[in-house]
């Protein structure tokens, strides 16, 4: 519990509170004023962009405000390319990973945490050392290993490598060896099985364990480049991030088109970071501090 | 027949009950394997069939000359020497350490220095946030192509920006010079958050009582900083360090969305390399002799910080 309890960002800093009124001007304004823009209008702009006409993108000198709300960009890149397909494809390829994850990892995490049986310890430690192990080097035999049993150019390409990981069954070890041990035995004495008590008792206090595994598995395979990638070359099959950076290389300066393209890749994240900011960043500080 | 039986079933009980007392305890434990392993069996498959299994059987792939439609060849280490004596290799291994060299120090000094300044009390602190954070969600792909059009030379906002400021207009992107350093700049962008977050994280948890003792004798706020901040930041320091230095040396996606290792191959990284050599010109077997390559170069300065930090007396592992 500690552990995630750590990990959330405290409202206010913890210098000694005094009562919420009038702040006097500090010079912090400075210096983050005009980081948070350079951060955020890169962002602001491709919004504004995407409503934008080529035309209108490419005068002289630029603007930064579309005069008028055009659709052309979202027209073209819904209906040129395969974007809805591709957005679909993201859509399930992102459900299958996150349900995966989260029960894959949460019933090997409960297991590694709390069940004695022989090979734990091997098993465990297998689980750990993959954790060093680069992705790019994985590459190459994984696309053998993928094309020799069929799954190269199919969805199920995309979404394999996301249905358990080394760093969620560890989040989810972790959490679970912060639990009282009291309740599950309680849970034992009662009569459950050991898969009971796991679904019973212990399960529904993982809550922000899994929120915390959900979104870390959302961005990651919602977000990934580099494996849909190599392994797809089918466009029906192709994710949008795959999609998005195909149709670059055919619109290089198409651009109302592309950040159309970029929104539609990019929304749904910002909406649900937007949403339920605490819970991302409790992520972002978890695979930060506990890797 | 009754005696026989009586004097049987009064031999019995004794020899059953050890009999049975064994195969229960051995019963048990088969039960208590077989619960464990159906907990944690799948995904210990899954992860080992994906990690550990593969990165094997690459170094078994590097050693062949294979395009995989024709059999594999065995050519025993001469994958290697051709890496050695490889002038692309060597271009890539210093676009790869140039970048890591100067995103990893400038994410890490922006992370501390922004988290420091969320940590006041001072207004608008969760808009800095939120702005400063949105970057990250971003994927490598739509951020590279936002890049491509605000770097674009003609009609970019980068360089409308240095018009207004008098400075003349520049190639960017589209100069082996600069290609690199954008790069960065736009990694920074998508990166800087996550670091921002960790270092407020681990701000957070520095005991105040810390802070108040340093007050009493008398510190400054940049005395604090310097000599309270700093040193309990640096175990989270060195811990970030080598996670963002992890991630650089393996750098694509970005290159990949803006340059696709151009101009003049300035902006090659050694993940790009692997991936042009073997999914592009279909050299497996060389592709893979490479990305042992990085993973020895990952290793080796891994290995160089870990002790660096061990010598300095910072306690992160």
């Amino acid at each position: 519990m500690s552990l995630l309890r750590t990990v959330e960002i405290k409202e206010s800093a913890p210098v000694a509170r005094k009562r919420r009124g009038f702040l006097p001007f500090s010079g912090w304004h400075l210096l983050l004023m005009p980081t948070a823009l350079l951060f955020a209008l890169p962002l602001v702009q491709m919004i504004l962009t995407s409503f934008m006409t080529d035309a209108e993108i490419n005068s002289f000198p630029p603007h930064f405000i579309p005069t008028s709300i055009n659709l052309s960009g979202y027209q073209g890149f819904l209906t040129e390319s395969l974007a809805p397909r591709w957005l679909l494809n993201t859509v399930i390829v992102a459900t299958i990973s996150v349900t995966s994850h989260l029960i894959l990892c949460s019933v090997a995490g409960y297991g590694y945490a709390r069940l004695k049986f022989r090979g734990r310890n091997f098993g465990f430690f297998a689980i750990v050392a993959t954790i060093m192990i680069p992705t790019q080097l994985l590459m190459i035999p994984t696309y053998v290993m993928f094309s020799k049993i069929g799954v190269v150019d199919t969805l199920a390409a995309a979404f394999i490598p996301w249905l358990t990981s080394a760093f969620g069954i560890f989040l989810m070890r972790q959490f679970f060896l912060s639990l009282p041990k009291e309740l599950e035995e309680a849970g034992h004495i009662d009569g459950l099985s050991t898969f009971g008590v796991f679904r019973r008792i212990v399960l529904p206090l993982a809550k922000p364990a899994l929120a915390t595994l959900a979104v870390f598995t959302l961005l990651n395979s919602w977000n990934d480049l580099i494996w849909p990638l190599t392994a797809i070359s089918n466009q029906d099959n192709f994710t949008i991030q795959v999609g998005l950076t195909t149709f670059q290389g055919m619109r290089r300066t198409q651009w109302s088109v592309l950040m159309a393209g970029n929104v539609v890749a990019t929304l749904p994240l910002i909406v649900g970071f937007l949403m339920a900011q605490k819970q991302f960043v409790a992520t972002m500080t978890f695979s930060g501090l506990k890797g | 027949m009754t005696i026989e039986i009586g004097t049987a079933s009064a031999f019995r009980p004794v020899a059953t009950d050890d009999a049975t007392r064994r195969r229960q305890v051995r019963g048990a434990r088969l039960r208590r394997d077989v619960v464990g392993w159906s907990f944690v069996g799948v995904s210990t498959f899954v992860v080992i069939g994906l990690s550990i299994f593969p990165a094997g059987w690459a170094f078994f792939i590097s050693r062949k000359k294979w395009n995989l439609l024709s059999p594999p060849k065995d050519i025993g280490w001469k994958n290697y020497q051709t890496m050695m004596n490889d002038p692309d290799v060597w271009n890539a291994v210093r676009n790869t350490l140039f970048f890591t060299a100067v995103f990893v120090p400038i994410s890490i000094l922006l992370g501390m220095l922004i988290a420091n300044a969320l940590n006041q009390r001072i207004r608008f602190v969760g808009f800095y946030r939120t702005a400063i954070f949105i970057p990250f969600v971003a994927s490598a792909a739509a951020t590279g192509i936002l890049a491509g059009f605000v770097f674009e030379p003609n009609y970019g906002s980068a360089n409308d920006i240095l018009r207004r400021l008098g400075i003349p207009p520049q190639p960017f992107l589209e100069s082996p010079t600069q290609a690199m350093l954008v790069i960065v700049l736009i990694a920074l962008w998508g990166q800087v958050g996550f670091t921002v977050v960790v270092y407020l994280a681990a701000m957070q948890d520095i005991p105040q009582d810390v802070v108040e003792a340093a007050i009493v004798d008398g510190a400054n706020r940049r005395q604090i900083f310097r000599y309270v901040t700093i040193p309990a930041l640096a175990p989270v320091t060195v811990f970030t360090a080598i996670w963002q230095t992890i991630t650089a040396l393996q750098l694509f996606d970005l290159v990949y969305t803006t340059t696709r290792g151009g101009p003049l191959n300035s902006t090659a990284t050694l993940v790009y390399y692997v991936y042009k050599v073997a999914f592009q010109e279909s050299r497996f077997g060389y592709g893979a002799a490479v990305s042992y390559g990085l993973f020895a170069i990952t290793m080796l300065v891994t290995l160089f910080m870990v002790w660096y930090s061990r010598r300095t007396k910072i306690q992160a592992f």
